[in-house]
């Protein structure tokens, strides 16, 4: 409805993705505090249970069924949102800033001819109903408060890993509104001809809640088992720095840092890794950092909690023992 | 082929940057380079043209001195023309006034694709190139990773990232491609493109040459806008536990589940 929040939600391996549920819960917020609705737009191919699943979080799910959505691409994706946010007048449309929506909603926001926010670490309605979204300009070395002064509905893409998880309603209370999927094909240019994913049993460092980066110190890829092994009785996700990267010793995917991924767990472990300036911007939100490294002077420290001053092929197979123990 | 990289200069990621006065602005170390990500659109173009052996690279860029220099650096590496966006009525836009301005300026020009990088050190947007595509109405892909010309077909075979994996994307021309870590290793520029660098002649387009109004531009032509910086939240200072390891292991877990209470 016009004036509503609306979350956009994404899914993978058939379930709702962690950053979308978190995204709800403060669409969710945000609503009440503007006394509008909250709605919620998923879009994919086989998706009337997730659909339903949906309703326990937002009042209306608008919701596209059609073999047609079932890969994601833009030109198609880009229309379907555009015609419905047209004619439903949303205040605010929010998503977490994953690969595709980064992909999606700039566009769209070009289209809609209203500001986006990328990349957001806290959202707050202003007295005017506008949305003031906080983000990181520098690598995360200044934050900016930006408002969208013009164009609606106002778009924020929020890190994931920012928020917390919503409350499930029960009984649900949403209703489903199926969205007539009707697509003009002489705009959709582009071909999806292959989407491949890794079988990681882990999730995306983007998404994960602990992870465990290794640095150079770590001295070969085949000492990096010692990470998998801490990796696993954590239930964490392995990461790696770009010197790690550059020597081949784990891929690109693995990279945390300014040219990787940005990071933001409950829980980091920096292991062998000097904490060099585009490294820390990848991972300096993380709520807790554990470093462990021998050399005192590391500039790494300077960015923990805590630091462990040692000599990590010690240090990490004893921790992972011990963690074992007790968790 | 024809190619038109967008191209900024940016801080490099060891400069200072702080916040002044009441968050009312920020002061930045004067240490600038070409951001990182466009210099892989700048190969990616270069190798393009050696690949397919006809057509120009041309560099684009808005801003004043400092863009300049981003352009310098791109001829350089071997980009052949330059052209920049220079009028004070460009100041202080943000990406939606920034991409309006660059469409116009592209509309005058003679390209079949179009590269950025996937972002730009200094804001980390990523949105400049997105709507530029959507003004021009022409398809895009972000953080493209392969590009493969195919010149029978007038198009291109391209891999994005995404979390965990990858997608294979077919585009026609024309089409704009934002560049991502592994698209290629930029070359360095030898001392003979510095030289060139140097010579060659910027071409440079005001308000009135791209065909637009005050109001479209920057920050009249605006959605965004900056209400205040702050610094980021600091963190406590570290705690360093060192010794005996079994000892060490056994106060970080005490550490992390009693007082983090994060385990």
């Amino acid at each position: 409805m016009a004036g509503d929040v609306w979350v956009f939600a994404e899914y993978q391996a058939g379930k709702i993705r962690k950053t979308s549920l978190e995204v709800l819960s403060k669409g969710r917020e945000l609503a009440e505090q503007l006394g509008s609705g909250l709605g919620v737009l998923l879009l994919g191919s086989g998706v009337d249970g997730l659909a339903q699943e949906l309703t326990a979080y937002a009042d209306t799910v608008y919701y596209g069924d059609n073999p047609l959505l079932e890969k994601y691409n833009n030109d198609v994706y880009y229309q379907i949102i555009a015609a419905l946010a047209e004619k439903e007048k949303p205040h605010i449309l929010l998503a977490g800033a994953t690969f595709l929506a980064r992909d999606l909603f700039p566009r769209l926001a070009g289209r809609l001819k209203t500001g986006i926010a990328v990349d957001c670490l806290s959202l707050e309605m202003g007295d005017d109903g506008s949305l003031i979204a906080r983000r990181p300009l520098f690598g995360g070395k200044v934050l900016a408060d930006v408002v969208c002064r013009e164009g609606r509905p106002q778009i924020a893409l929020v890190r994931p890993n920012t928020f917390s998880l919503p409350d499930v309603q029960s009984p649900a209370q949403g209703k489903v509104l199926p969205l007539d999927v009707t697509v003009d094909t002489s705009q959709v240019k582009l071909e999806v001809l292959d989407v491949t994913r890794m079988a990681k049993e882990r999730l995306d460092l983007t998404e994960a809640e602990i992870i465990v980066t290794g640095g150079r110190g770590m001295k070969g890829a085949e000492n990096f088992q010692l990470l998998d092994d801490l990796a696993d009785v954590l239930g964490a996700t392995v990461g790696a720095t770009r010197g790690v990267v550059d020597n081949g010793w784990r891929t690109h995917d693995d990279q945390v840092g300014k040219s990787g991924k940005t990071v933001s767990p409950k829980l980091y472990f920096a292991v062998g890794l000097s904490g060099a300036i585009h490294h820390v911007m990848g991972m300096n939100t993380s709520k807790v950092v554990v470093a462990i490294n021998k050399d005192p002077q590391a500039p790494i420290f300077q960015y923990a909690d805590y630091g462990v001053l040692g000599d990590l092929f010690e240090i990490v197979p004893l921790l992972t023992e011990t963690l074992k123990k007790e968790i | 082929m024809n190619i038109l990289v967008l191209v900024k200069q940016v801080p490099d990621s060891e400069a200072l940057v702080q916040v002044k006065g009441e968050g009312s602005g920020v002061e930045v170390e004067d240490r600038y380079t070409l951001n990182f990500f466009d210099s892989l659109a700048v190969e990616e173009a270069l190798q393009i043209k050696e690949q397919t052996g006809a057509g120009t690279v041309t560099v684009l860029s808005l801003g004043g001195q400092k863009a300049i220099e981003a352009l310098r650096t791109a001829i350089a590496m071997g980009a052949a023309e330059a052209v920049l966006l220079e009028d004070p009525a460009f100041e202080n836009g943000d990406e939606y006034a920034t991409a309006k301005a660059l469409a116009a300026a592209a509309k005058g020009m003679e390209w079949d694709m179009i590269l950025c990088g996937k972002e730009a050190f200094d804001d980390s947007s990523g949105i400049v190139g997105p709507l530029l595509a959507e003004f021009l109405g022409i398809p895009l892909v972000t953080t493209v990773v392969k590009l493969d010309f195919i010149s029978e077909e007038q198009a291109v075979v391209v891999e994005r990232e995404i979390e965990g994996g990858k997608e294979v994307i077919k585009a026609p021309l024309p089409v704009l491609l934002s560049a991502q870590k592994g698209l290629n290793e930029p070359r360095v520029a030898s001392v003979m493109g510095v030289m060139k660098a140097m010579q060659t002649e910027i071409k440079k387009l005001d308000l009135a040459a791209v065909g637009l109004s005050q109001s479209e531009v920057g920050k009249a032509g605006s959605k965004e806008e900056i209400l205040r910086y702050h610094r980021p939240p600091e963190r406590p200072p570290v705690t360093m536990i060192q010794g005996e390891a079994t000892e060490v292991v056994r106060q970080v877990v005490a550490l992390l589940k009693d007082e983090a209470k994060i385990l």
